[in-house]
């Protein structure tokens, strides 16, 4: 069957579809024994057609009439990604509740806020973990009715009063579905394209999460527009291992699953993710710069523990695929004998390479969440990986911007995505206005007002302009962290930072330097990297705090910041950026510390005030600081670490006198 | 309470029931060297036991008695209500009693998985012929073992490393893979010979919540040896010192905290 074909069946009797229940409906009647979901369990990869996952999410939606569930009510889910937890969604649609997912991994305190925000009567827990959190939540809230769990490991002494297996509320619901029936089949034809499809909260690098609303007509025109924009089809693949809570994860493995009718496949845990992936060999794809960060770190570490000749073929081949790999993907020409080389490097080291990494069968990927650093994304492409960039936000359901296919570039994010209309304001700041914007954030008309006009554009909080040459976007930074050296020259701390992640030594990076005279940086060391380096070069270390601060990793560091320096010296817009001093600090910023959101990105201001004696001495001209600081850890206990840190100055190229533009 | 020979309920709810094994009198000599002296205490069904002393007290001759890889020259064991005959380690496996080592005893160069599977040996009865030939019977009793088995590997949540050889992994880990196996021969006894020893608080933790859970889950009865006084206090429901071969206190961690006996051997009497 070509794909065109494919794509035909895929959406016949798409029209009209109006909810995910219509589409769920579709999939189980016009191809019910397609796969839907897999979820590895025992070491299998367990199937549901989408006959079977039908079933079973009107079985959950039974067992929520039978505990009263009402229209309207909001029904949370908190847990890992599991067919269990998409199943409950669904069914809390279909019963007419909106469901609200959220990140499994923030501690209570954090979960406190967004369950009193909903006012979640039910919620859905993956494991013992998440019950634990929720009956303290349920100590300040009080409001929480019923507590359902998919994993029932340790749970047997709690006390089940208010609280069951979700299996055995299914079980209770099919018992009694002769009661229910009628009511379910009436609340499922109530449904209409503006009913809430699901709320969001949003990460907030600033205050307090936000509930963005969704409606059915925002994810389902959003899903449709992106599958035609990129030709999906039923037979696609997905491994959905992004928070469940994150926006992307929602239309991807829901939106986009439904309105496609493709199969959706749950990792066994978080750590075999990556052996998961490789077992699926997923066609559509989409991970955060991190994933492809910490996988091509693991590539390179892995290379230089590999053999002479086998290094040798690969540094060789990588080069020819730096070259013409990328030309190939975009289909543009390339002479014949660079195509045979090429072939011949598919054949000894492109293929392979891309079978290990889980990328065997990849049509089509993004990457999302977080610019991607050029060089990390072009090693991709060359592969002949299609990987692309989107730019996106909750707000917009996802999609702003894509990047088409052959028009690829790493320093743009693509032209406005199907029926996104795209407008920069004065100051630089991008609005949009498509059917994916956001009905309203939840009970907070005030940030919905200055978020959103009355003719439907909405505010990014993203600085960025239109190329001429080619129509695409370009994303500068995050409007509130663009600023101005005290010179008057910009300060865009994103492209300074992303250079420097592109070393597999360095994980996350923070720029100072808003209304200052020079700039100055925190750095992590990638423990990975380092650790390997250490390993093989006989440093000996203790702890991540002990190797972060060896003069040899300083050494290194020194030697990427000069690096760096040099390349954004060369551009005459950012060359004030450059790192005159930095630290390398002696923790990991981490989102259990609110260093950082669930979906990790840095909390600047945050990270700013926490660490304001590193940063002053960073100005001050000292050659060491001694801090101390608190931390988290997992069950959500405080600690305190402290550490005297080695400030390192970094070689600059002097600039000369900024042009004062004709007047 | 403990003078119920039907068992009794423990302060979190669990029913622990009758005497499942019971060491009258054991006396174990070495030579000259008596390492375990008129030592007499019981294990009852669905509790966690523990065996602590200071070093050298005889903790591991005591585990080694019970597991039959040393016989006592005086006392008797009995296990189940009959008196346990002299065995060979192998004989006492087949009665469910399992263990896990101090030093790890893992098979270095084989996988995961493929050491927790030994712990099912007991379970397969197939002979070298039937198992080379492969085909039926052999295949069939290997799905229906590495389904026991991958139970176990999600319950101590060791899938990353199903396929890792155990060579290349951490010591924490390594124990948990010994646990892995142990668990697999699905013992009625299972001991544990310092699950925690060498390891660093967050590992110990971890260690703990397994032991705890595989106690309540699978209702295992559990003897451990260990030397943090602290995650033996919070672990068992009746605790054996031993100190010098000799048996110093007996019963449940608030009794044996405060019996002078035991503080003595741990912190060390002043002589004046």
């Amino acid at each position: 069957m070509g794909r065109r074909e494919r794509l035909a069946q895929t959406q016949s009797g798409a029209e009209g579809m109006h909810s995910l229940l219509a589409l769920l409906h579709r999939n189980a009647t016009q191809f019910g024994d397609a796969p839907a979901y897999r979820e590895k369990e025992f070491g299998i990869w367990q199937c549901w057609t989408w006959t079977e996952a039908a079933k079973e999410i009107r079985a959950i939606a039974l067992g929520f009439l039978e505990l009263g569930v009402e229209k309207g009510d909001h029904i949370a889910v908190i847990g890992r990604n599991r067919p269990a937890h998409y199943w409950s969604m669904v069914a809390a649609q279909m019963v007419g509740a909106i469901p609200v997912p959220l990140y499994q991994d923030a501690v209570a305190e954090e979960m406190t806020y967004v369950m009193e925000h909903c006012g979640a009567k039910y919620v859905v827990c993956g494991d013992q973990e998440q019950v634990d959190k929720v009956i303290e939540i349920q100590e300040k809230v009080h409001q929480i009715k019923h507590i359902l769990y998919t994993d029932k490991r340790g749970m047997r002494k709690y006390d089940h009063s208010q609280m069951n297996a979700l299996e055995d509320i299914m079980a209770e619901g099919s018992a009694g579905h002769a009661r229910f029936d009628a009511e379910l089949d009436k609340r499922i034809a109530e449904v209409t394209y503006d009913d809430t499809c699901v709320m969001l909260y949003t990460s907030g690098t600033t205050g307090k999460p936000k509930g963005v609303v969704l409606s059915n007509r925002n994810v389902i025109e959003s899903a449709k527009n992106s599958a035609d924009f990129d030709h999906l089809t039923r037979n696609e693949d997905i491994l959905s291992y992004l928070p469940m809570a994150w926006v992307g994860d929602f239309i991807f493995s829901i939106g986009q699953a439904y309105w496609c009718g493709f199969c959706v496949n749950c990792p066994e845990s978080a750590d075999t993710m990556m052996t998961d992936l490789r077992e699926i060999g997923p066609t559509y794809f989409f991970a955060p710069p991190r994933v492809f960060e910490t996988q091509l770190t693991n590539v390179m570490i892995r290379m230089e523990d590999a053999g002479k000749l086998k290094q040798r073929m690969f540094h060789h081949f990588m080069a020819h695929a730096k070259k013409v790999g990328g030309l190939l993907l975009d289909g543009k020409p390339v002479g014949f004998g660079d195509k045979l080389k090429y072939a011949l490097g598919n054949l000894l080291v492109y293929g392979p390479l891309k079978d290990t990494l889980g990328y065997g069968r990849f049509r089509v990927g993004y990457t999302a969440g977080e610019a991607i650093g050029p060089e990390i994304f072009d090693f991709y492409r060359s592969l002949g990986i299609n990987l692309k960039q989107l730019y996106g936000q909750t707000e917009a359901t996802v999609f702003i911007t894509v990047q088409p296919d052959g028009e690829v570039r790493a320093d743009t994010v693509g032209v406005p995505a199907p029926d996104v209309e795209l407008k920069i304001d004065d100051s630089g700041e991008i609005h949009y206005r498509s059917p994916g914007v956001f009905v309203e954030y939840y009970n907070n008309p005030d940030s919905t007002a200055s978020t959103k006009d009355a003719e439907g554009w909405v505010a990014t909080g993203d600085a960025g302009f239109i190329e001429e040459s080619s129509g695409h976007l370009r994303i500068i930074d995050r409007a509130k962290d663009v600023g101005k050296m005290a010179d008057g020259s910009m300060f865009a701390p994103k492209y300074v930072e992303n250079k420097l992640k592109f070393y597999p030594d360095i994980l996350e990076v923070v720029l100072f330097g808003n209304g200052k005279d020079r700039c100055v940086a925190f750095i992590n060391i990638d423990l990975t990297a380092v650790g390997n380096w250490a390993e093989r070069n006989n440093v000996a270390y203790a702890s991540y705090q002990e190797l972060a601060g060896h003069p040899r990793v300083l050494e290194t560091i020194r030697g990427h910041v000069e690096a760096v320096n040099k390349s954004v010296a060369a551009d005459e817009m950012l060359s004030g950026c450059q790192v005159h001093r930095f630290v390398v600090l002696h923790k990991e910023l981490d989102a259990d510390d609110g260093e950082m959101t669930r979906t990790r990105k840095v909390r600047r201001g945050f990270v700013e005030e926490k660490f304001h004696d590193i940063i002053a001495a960073l100005y001050d001209g000292s050659g060491q600081v001694s801090t101390t600081t608190e931390v988290t850890y997992e069950d959500g206990r405080k600690g305190s670490i402290s550490a005297t840190l080695e400030i390192v100055d970094a070689p600059v190229v002097p600039v000369a006198q900024h042009k004062v533009a004709a007047e | 309470m403990l003078d119920n020979s039907e068992g009794y309920v423990t302060e979190d709810g669990r029913k622990i029931g009758g005497v499942v094994m019971e060491m009258k009198n054991i006396t174990l000599r070495f030579g000259g060297v008596v390492a375990i002296k008129d030592i007499s205490f019981d294990i009852r069904e669905g509790e966690i036991r523990a065996i602590i002393g200071p070093n050298g007290a005889g903790k591991s001759s005591m585990l080694n008695v019970i597991s039959g890889f040393y016989v006592p020259q005086e006392g008797e064991v009995w296990f189940h209500g009959s008196k346990r005959p002299q065995m060979r380690p192998f004989e006492v496996a087949q009665q469910g009693i399992a263990r896990t080592f101090q030093n790890i005893a893992l098979f270095e160069g084989m996988s995961v998985l493929d050491n927790v599977m030994t712990g099912r040996l007991g379970y397969m009865k197939t002979n070298i012929f039937q198992q080379a030939w492969w085909k039926g019977k052999a295949e069939a009793e290997e799905t229906e073992n590495r389904e026991a088995v991958e139970k176990i590997i999600d319950f101590l949540e060791i899938q990353h490393i199903r396929k890792t050889p155990v060579s290349r992994l951490p010591y924490g880990l390594k124990k948990r893979v010994e646990l892995a196996r142990a668990l697999a021969a699905e013992p009625k006894l299972l001991l544990l010979d310092e699950p925690m020893a060498g390891m660093n608080v967050e590992e110990k933790e971890d260690m703990s919540r397994f032991i705890l859970d595989v106690n309540d889950e699978f209702g295992t009865t559990i003897a451990l040896i260990e030397h943090d006084m602290g995650v033996v206090m919070d672990l068992s429901d009746r605790v054996v010192v031993m100190d010098y071969g000799k048996k110093i206190g007996d019963g449940t961690p608030d009794e044996v905290r405060n019996n002078q006996e035991v503080i003595d051997a741990y912190l060390g009497v002043s002589h004046d």
